[in-house]
């Protein structure tokens, strides 16, 4: 596989002109885990936006064998390819699953935690949108506090966003990781790492979205940043268990800075009827994850 | 080979239907009373009778998942529900058959709530009727295990999903003799299975994506099918079913010495004046209180319906066209409430334009449980007749045995 | 063409342009000044954020980087993240008539 200064593959496994928006967080981040991954992959994915990613009949956007699923099914279908694998003893390939914040934390938290529970030998993707973008913008539990969604047009989300890594964690899965399109050498690293597991993988992409977000897209991978920088984004991995910042988070637990949630807030059309109550919480509820991530990091 | 004579529940002839045949994944969810057929399986798994996956689901909707997954890589897949279970797969019963692939099921049919029923009926399954599948209703436990084993030749030879429905503890919990197949003759009847799809990372496909309602144009310039073509692909591949069913019937009676009729199936029925008709354990019952009536001097007879999916809508026309019955009475589990018995619609239906159209009566009984014997059946008969007699030939819905009021 | 589809399910093949030539999309083009370009001064492999960034995966990795303008959806990332301002946005020049 040819290389260059990244360690990244060269090849591309998404082919140009697919139907994602201009500036896609998604497209970004899914182009560096499929060469991450690799040909050897057979992927699974419900309705989404990465449903029309991947291209309208006949044609397809991307180069590893695909098989579309109901919404609500995602790991299930993963669990049946990896079963009809073994069955009729076809080895070599790895077994991927991505969904939507909706896909995962929602609709598909069941059959997520199934799948998991079984230990089932796969890899669980959720690229994190924080909303139902496929369908216009709706709110999903993954989506913030104070943002507005066509669901809450007014008064803005009023609950805090759920914690699924977290909740994944409870599966006591040999490997999780937090990661980032704004960070893609981080990126690749964890979905590389990811494949070297047995059992169930869990890896949460934060995935902004400009349309659904209401920012340019241009400004993607600075909202990724700023992301991170605020500690709205935590990039780390778990693995077995033991907890552990990676990259530029690792670097921001070693300087104990971080930047407010308000620059972050401010760089975001769907935020602007946040209250000024709800930005003080989220930055309390921001910090304190954050100490509980660094009392729980090793190194 | 009636050497391997065993008495066996309903839901045991399937397990072993299912073992003969070879299924390499089996995904399962607990109901009642489909339980001990999937708790067999897992025995014969664990136990390493059987070389398969159990994928030991947290949902039904989860256990079709599976199924269509791993029968999409190419493994022969074996599911079972009753009731609430089947509602709760709907969605994918329409995806498994959208996908065209050779799930094959057993319904092991049971009243749907509210309020709760684990007793039987067959609403379950007849509603869902316009998923894709095909149905075979079974009446006795010989035929739930030669159909298990006919339903993955017929489902692999035209890709669509078979569903093979049987009676709740009338037949899943009760014990008859049942001729085991001899294992050797099954793996020669049943060829292997090979899937349509293709999951190759050498040859990478996108599989079930998103569908214009157009005809697009692929990247070498040809013209594929929209949304409709591929509907039309499904609808024409249950029709040219009926053949595949014949034949695989045929066959397996050619082999096995047991053709169950393939489509319909009869009794006393060439000299019948009044045709008693239904699916599964009722229709049998039928065949009882038919004995019953022929002893008063009624002659009547049975047309038993077998297969529901694809519809035979010509046989029934020509089955009930070569006799010139007075009444035809169809007795049948289920109701499409705000109308009638959905297997009533659809024996109207086919007589639609036929030149012998007797009155019919519908049967509506056995809801939930709800004791139907066969001098009840009897009664109903008699009193239908009488309407007729009295030159009543109005169509009717009668709920049989139901304190109305 | 007639249609020679035998499948009887939907599988689709990969190609480019699944949603045409997206670069129809741009209002606005990333023009590179390879003289600005680190690659290209140095004449060798170095920095390549663009190539890193570009959510298309339209950007080359050569000196000079190439741009696929045929795809490029003109986002305008990689005008963004090149540390060194090499690339710069220019309206297409389209009017809606
Ligand atoms: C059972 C079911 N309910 C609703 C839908 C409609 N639907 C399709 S995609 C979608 C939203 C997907 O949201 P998410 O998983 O967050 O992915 P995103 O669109 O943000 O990429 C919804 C609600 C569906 N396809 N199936
Ligand atoms: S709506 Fe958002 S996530 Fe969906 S394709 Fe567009 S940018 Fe990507
Ligand atoms: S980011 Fe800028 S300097 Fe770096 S390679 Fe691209 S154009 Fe050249
Ligand atoms: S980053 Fe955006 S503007 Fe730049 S080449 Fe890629 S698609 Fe075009």
């Amino acid at each position: 596989m040819g290389e260059n200064i990244f360690k990244i593959d060269e090849r591309e496994y998404i082919l140009p002109g697919s139907r994602a928006c201009q500036g896609c967080g998604l497209s970004l981040a899914y182009r560096h885990a499929l060469k991450a991954l690799g040909q050897n992959t057979i992927l699974t994915i419900p309705a989404s936006c990465l449903t029309v990613l991947h291209g309208l009949y006949p044609i397809t956007s991307v180069e590893i064998p695909c098989l579309n699923c109901t919404f609500a099914s995602t790991a299930a279908s993963a669990s049946g390819l990896v079963a009809g694998l073994k069955a009729i003893k076809r080895t070599g390939l790895t077994v991927v699953a991505v969904a939507g914040d909706g896909g995962t934390y929602d609709i598909g938290i069941q059959a997520l935690s199934g799948a998991a529970e079984r230990g089932t030998d796969f890899i669980f993707v959720c690229y994190d949108n924080e909303g139902y973008m496929n369908t216009g913008t709706q709110r999903s539990s993954a989506t913030p506090p104070g943002a507005l969604t066509t669901t809450t047009p007014v008064l803005t989300k009023l609950e805090p966003k759920k914690d699924m890594l977290k909740i994944m964690e409870a599966h006591s899965l040999p490997y999780i990781a937090s990661v980032n399109p704004s960070y893609p050498r981080d990126l690749y690293e964890k979905f590389t790492k990811a494949k070297l597991f047995k059992g169930t993988r869990y890896i949460q992409i934060y995935a902004p979205c400009p349309p659904g977000w209401a920012y340019l897209p241009k400004d993607t991978v600075k909202i990724g940043r700023m992301a991170v920088e605020t500690g709205i984004c935590v990039l780390f991995e778990i693995e077995n268990g033991r907890f552990r910042f990676t990259g530029r988070s690792k670097v921001l637990a070693k300087k104990g800075k971080r930047l407010s949630v308000a620059d972050y807030l401010d760089a975001q059309g769907r935020f602007r009827q946040m209250s000024r109550d709800q930005a003080v919480q989220l930055q309390q509820s921001v910090d304190e994850k954050w100490e509980e991530y660094v009392r729980r990091a090793v190194e | 080979m009636t050497d391997n004579c065993q008495i066996l529940t309903g839901n045991q002839a399937a397990a072993i239907g299912v073992k003969l045949s070879g299924v390499q994944v089996v995904s399962a969810y607990p109901i009642t009373p489909q339980t001990s057929l999937t708790e067999t399986l897992s025995q014969y798994i664990e136990g390493g009778e059987l070389e398969a996956e159990y994928v030991r689901v947290e949902s039904e909707h989860s256990a079709m998942t599976v199924c269509i997954a791993a029968s999409t890589v190419g493994a022969r897949v074996f599911t079972s529900t009753s009731s609430h279970g089947l509602l709760y797969m709907h969605e994918q019963l329409h995806w498994a058959a959208g996908s065209r692939l050779p799930v094959v099921m057993c319904c092991v049919n049971r009243g749907v709530g509210a309020p709760w029923s684990i007793f039987n009926d067959q609403q379950d399954s007849i509603a869902q009727r316009d998923t894709g599948w095909i149905q075979i209703y079974c009446r006795d436990n010989q035929e739930i295990i030669d159909t298990v084993i006919q339903a993955y030749r017929i489902a692999e030879a035209v890709y669509a999903p078979v569903m093979v429905c049987y009676d709740g503890f009338v037949l899943s919990h009760t014990t008859m003799p049942v001729e085991v197949p001899d294992e050797e003759a099954v793996r020669a009847f049943l060829p292997p299975y090979k899937p349509h799809t293709i999951l190759d990372p050498h040859d990478p496909r996108n599989i079930n994506p998103v569908i214009f309602p157009w005809r697009r144009m692929d990247a070498e310039g040809c013209l594929r099918d929209g949304y409709m073509e591929l509907r039309y692909k499904l609808q024409k591949a249950l029709e040219e079913a009926k053949p595949v069913i014949a034949d695989v019937s045929r066959a397996y009676g050619r082999i096995f010495g047991r053709d169950h009729g393939g489509f319909l199936w009869q009794y006393r029925l060439d000299d019948a004046d009044v045709i008693l008709a239904g699916m599964g354990s009722i229709a049998t019952e039928a065949t009882m209180a038919t004995d019953m009536l022929r002893k008063e001097g009624i002659k009547a007879g049975v047309l038993g319906i077998r297969l529901y999916r694809p519809f035979p809508r010509e046989e029934i026309r020509e089955a009930i066209g070569n006799i010139k019955a007075k009444a035809l009475l169809i007795f049948e589990k289920d109701i499409s409430y705000g109308y009638e018995g959905a297997l009533c619609s659809d024996v109207k239906a086919a007589l639609y334009g036929s030149a012998v159209q007797p009155p019919i009566h519908d049967f509506i009984c056995g809801l939930g449980g709800r004791d139907v014997k066969a001098s009840e059946i009897a009664d109903g008969v008699k009193a239908s007749l009488n309407t007729v007699d009295e030159g009543d030939s109005r169509p009717q819905t009668i709920w049989l045995n139901c304190r109305k009021g | 063409m007639e249609d020679k589809d035998h499948h009887i399910s939907a599988m689709c093949k990969p190609a480019p342009g699944e949603a045409g030539k997206t670069g129809d999309w741009r209002d606005v083009r990333p023009v590179i000044n390879h003289e600005k370009c680190t690659p290209f001064i140095k004449k060798k492999p170095s920095c390549f954020l663009c190539w890193l960034y570009c959510p298309e995966g339209v950007i080359r990795d050569t000196i000079p980087v190439q741009i696929d303008l045929d795809y490029c959806k003109g986002c305008g990332i990689c005008a963004e993240e090149c540390p060194v301002g090499a690339i710069t946005m220019v309206s297409e020049g389209k009017h809606d008539g």
